[in-house]
């Protein structure tokens, strides 16, 4: 038999997606797919809003003075930005929608190993997003996504009510995390050693480690802020007594490794997608696992440089340059190791692939930048300027928002069972990497020539570059929606998909598209994640299918490579 | 065109003091080095997708798997060169942490959302003033929330903590008129604490000559009033404009007026209600300003000579000849001349201020 054959859901009112119906056959689903769909949902839309908000910034600044809004609603507007684009979409983003899609069907299991758990971390997002954005909009919150005091323990905003959203948001992200350890742990299938996991659970389980240990400061920041808020018990407030610079280190020790658990999960789905499309075996496997482990080991002790103007002791500032530096080492190895498993193969400049390789392009340039923001010296006049707004604009638009729509793009004739328009897909992966350099480019320079962050108004000398910057962002606002309109296209009027169509050689590509409820008929044969040589192409319609009996009639330990 | 202007670059603004030197330096050495390895790997990555792409009758070759003496070069060669960027990066910022001996001590207060600047012989202003070529230490306190004291011609930056005083110290090195910033998110009107050629670097001479008439307060009690209202921070929320709200009321013909206040009374603008708004702010608030109010209490700032000075200058704000003069913002000489409120020439200074 094909390796696969069996695991191919017989009638199609098996597929997960119609198997059974009606609103609560969604809302009460224990199916991490269907789990994974609804996040996916989610987070989308939490990106159109905050999305359409950076549009409407964008526009604002078009003229150093007042075009259409004032100076508090400018507040206002950046503020929910950044916080619906950090709570509601990029950390949930990966790891919660495709994550949940991806973790059991990469592992051969039929699910994760707490379905009623990840139902409940599900409803927690909604539950907090519901009350962020509610919090957010009914009187205005005014104080950056970052909550500093003692500006947040005396502004007028709905201060305490958005920490509380923050504090559900926590919950639903460790329980998320929690699940994936567990998951990963215990339930990888028979032959999948440590080494024999596909990368993207590499990047996932690092992810949820930080999720898990980190996200607990969080909660407790956001308590005491609210403590400080309405108790005043002297720990932020300087006038109680508090420092500031106290909040900024308990905030930063979860927001910076914080970010990781943004970038790891978008490294993840580089590391599938530059195998599969380049039809050949990752290049340095050991060294990209590692490097994820490291990263999410060293993004715990480099939380200080936020803060490096802050006043901290020198020493400690040094330290922190140090460490900072050192985080910077394990992500150039990924992207060297990514360049060097196209080395020889056979690429196929697919819509997930042009994905691939933008994310490389524009992380490449958002990691560079951090160069100049790590030393202490050039850091001075660019902290807090436009050029660390580029920068880490750089590395989670850049980075994880693109490596997220490569990721999405590569499994979505997984998770629908509906092929997309490659053409479209690709216009629409050019129009993003066109508007988004237009966009941020130009605020390097802005930032090296002195542009403060978070400005309404800006002396006219900057004017020219925001208006590059500005059509720039309509240009990435197209590309976006052209992304969107290729999904919509495709669920209407799509293909079907085979089980198959990339020549992915990991387990969610040997059940059908999309998968049964039930995932697979029968516990899948663990192959090399990586080893494309059993597959052959069949055309559009069947896709890539395995051609050598993958399963030996003798147990053996280790899977023979068919070149042999 | 300003005279600054002419030295700013594509990349930088002046390079008006003493690190400018050497952070640009470093700037575009990582920049050179950014492009290098830039190059290299999107170079690598388009000359790869072309010359290895799927096409008939090509067959790829997938043992290139691993190779430890590659990955080993490709993770030392990096190593090395951070490791000479963070050594540079501290060399650097060690000499802006050391603040060398003779410096010209300032005091600045930053407050929402104006900076005031007081200097060792008491003059106070709301820009900073400095002699060329000398080291400057300022000794930076936060009135209310956090605020950046950031001047991109200086390549100089601190955040100011309340409840601390942060210490920066910087040498300018060319004459001219530098923005400052504020570089920490501090409120409302954030980008309004854009101080536009805020720092004047004059030569010595100059410098002494403006440290003289900074200090020397106007006796004409009414331009005494609004020299303290251009130096005590009331001028970042009180307009001279008649219907302009920045944060607080208008001041114009504000004075006699009745209006009612949060609680619906009526209430009198008169000398006993400037008296009381100056040392107890949070005690009345005019109808609809009452969830802006976060002025801060003047007790002990202002002494009662210096009230009575505001209250007359706060009169004059009925008068249709003085608000022409000052719906700028501004009381120049010649204003004052023209409305008759200038001093001799010849007054002795200090009598006005020390009762």
């Amino acid at each position: 038999m094909s390796a696969h054959g069996s695991n191919h859901s017989q009638t199609d009112s098996d597929n997960f997606l119609i198997n059974s119906k009606g609103f609560l056959s969604w809302a009460l689903t224990l199916d991490h797919k269907r789990i994974g769909l609804m996040y996916l949902v989610g987070v989308m839309s939490a990106f159109c809003l905050a999305g359409v908000l950076a549009l409407i910034l964008r526009t604002e600044l078009l003229t150093p003075d007042k075009l259409f809004l004032t100076n508090q609603q400018y507040n206002q507007v950046f503020t929910l930005h950044g916080a619906i684009m950090v709570f509601l979409f990029i950390i949930p983003s990966v790891p919660a929608a495709l994550g949940n899609f991806l973790v059991p069907v990469m592992l051969g299991a039929k699910d994760v190993a707490f379905p009623r758990l990840n139902l409940s971390s599900f409803y927690l997002w909604v539950v907090g997003a519901i009350f962020f954005l509610s919090a957010m909009l009914y009187t205005g919150l005014d104080t950056g996504w970052t909550f500093y005091t003692p500006y947040s323990t005396t502004t007028q905003g709905p201060v305490v009510a958005a920490t509380m959203g923050v504090f559900v948001l926590g919950f639903s992200s460790i329980f998320t995390g929690l699940n994936f350890i567990v998951t990963i742990n215990t339930m990888r299938p028979p032959g999948m050693a440590w080494f024999k996991m596909p990368l993207f659970l590499w990047a996932t389980y690092a992810t949820s480690i930080i999720q898990v240990l980190a996200t607990p400061v969080l909660g407790i920041t956001v308590l005491l802020l609210a403590a400080e808020r309405m108790l005043h018990i002297g720990i932020f407030d300087p006038a109680y007594n508090g420092d500031p610079v106290t909040y900024q280190h308990f905030f930063w020790f979860y927001s910076h490794p914080a970010v990781y658990i943004m970038i790891l999960p978008g490294m993840g789905i580089i590391s599938e997608l530059m195998s599969v499309h380049s039809h050949k075996s990752i290049f340095g496997y050991r060294f990209i696992a590692y490097s994820s482990i490291a990263i999410a080991l060293f993004g715990f002790l480099v939380w200080g440089h936020h803060m490096f103007t802050s006043g901290m002791a020198e020493v400690t500032t040094i330290i922190f340059s140090a460490l900072t530096f050192s985080v910077s080492i394990p992500s150039a190895i990924k992207v060297f190791n990514w360049l060097a498993t196209m080395y020889k193969g056979t690429v196929q400049l697919n819509t997930p692939m042009c994905y691939s390789l933008s994310f490389i392009f524009l992380f490449t340039i958002g990691g560079l930048t951090g160069l100049w923001l790590g030393a202490l010296s050039t850091d001075r006049p660019l902290h807090d300027t436009y050029f660390v707004v580029a920068h880490f604009h750089y590395v989670m638009v850049g980075g994880t928002l693109v490596g997220f729509l490569g990721g999405v793009f590569h499994w979505w004739p997984k998770m629908t069972g509906k092929m997309f328009s490659e053409l479209w897909g690709k216009i629409s992966c050019l129009l993003i990497f066109l508007g988004f350099n237009i966009t941020f480019l130009p605020q390097f320079v802005l930032g090296s020539r002195g542009m403060p962050r978070r400005y309404a108004r800006y002396v006219e000398e900057f004017q020219e570059l925001h208006q590059w910057s500005t059509y720039g962002s309509y240009l990435l606002g197209i590309g976006l929606f052209v992304a969107l309109g290729v999904v919509i296209h495709s669920l209407m009027r799509g293909k079907k998909a085979p089980p198959n169509p990339w020549g992915g050689a990991t387990l969610e590509w040997q059940c059908s598209s999309p998968p049964p409820f039930y995932n697979f008929m029968s516990p899948p044969t663990v192959n090399d994640p990586y080893d494309y040589t059993p597959l052959e192409y069949h055309g559009p319609e069947q896709g890539w299918e395995y051609v050598h009996p993958a399963q030996q009639p003798v147990p053996q330990t280790h899977p023979v490579p068919a070149k042999s | 065109m300003l005279l600054a202007d002419k030295n700013a670059t594509f990349w930088f603004p002046p390079a008006a003091s003493t690190f400018a030197e050497e952070i640009d330096w470093f700037f575009l050495m990582i920049l050179y080095i950014s492009i290098f390895f830039f190059v290299l790997v999107v170079g690598a990555m388009v000359w790869f997708a072309i010359k290895f792409r799927r096409r008939p009758g090509y067959e790829g070759d997938s043992t290139a798997l691993h190779n430890n003496a590659l990955e080993i070069t490709w993770t030392v060669i990096p190593t090395l060169i951070v490791c000479w960027i963070f050594a540079q990066g501290v060399y650097g910022y060690v000499d802006m942490m050391r603040v060398p001996p003779d410096t010209l001590d300032i005091n600045v207060t930053a407050r929402k959302w104006d900076w005031s600047f007081q200097y060792p012989n008491g003059a106070i202003s709301d820009k900073l003033h400095l002699p060329n070529n000398q080291a400057i230490r300022l000794r930076m306190r936060s009135e209310d929330v956090l605020h950046a004291f950031y001047v991109p011609a200086f390549r100089a930056k601190s955040d100011v903590v309340p409840g601390r005083v942060t210490v920066m110290w910087f040498k300018p090195i060319l004459e001219g008129e530098y923005d400052l910033f504020c570089a920490e998110y501090c409120g409302d009107q954030h980008s309004e604490m854009i101080k536009r050629h805020g720092v004047v670097v004059h030569d010595t001479a100059g410098y002494e000559q403006w440290l003289v008439e900074a200090a020397k307060p106007p006796l004409n009690p009414i331009a005494h009033g609004f020299w303290l209202y251009e130096r005590q921070g009331c001028k970042s929320c009180h307009s001279t404009v008649e219907g302009k709200t920045v944060v607080g009321p208008s001041f114009a013909r504000s004075f006699g007026q009745t209006f009612k206040n949060s609680k619906g009374e009526d209430v009198k603008f008169d000398e006993q209600y400037v008296r009381q708004s100056v040392l107890e702010p949070q005690a009345q608030f005019r109808e609809g300003f009452q969830k802006v109010s976060q002025m801060p209490s003047f007790q002990g700032k202002l002494k009662e000579d210096e009230i009575t000075a505001i209250t007359a200058f706060l009169q004059s704000m009925k008068d249709d000849a003085f608000l022409q003069a000052v719906a700028d913002g501004e009381l120049s000489e010649a204003d004052k001349q023209g409305l008759g409120i200038a001093d001799d020439a010849k007054a002795e200074t200090p009598a006005a201020v020390t009762n």
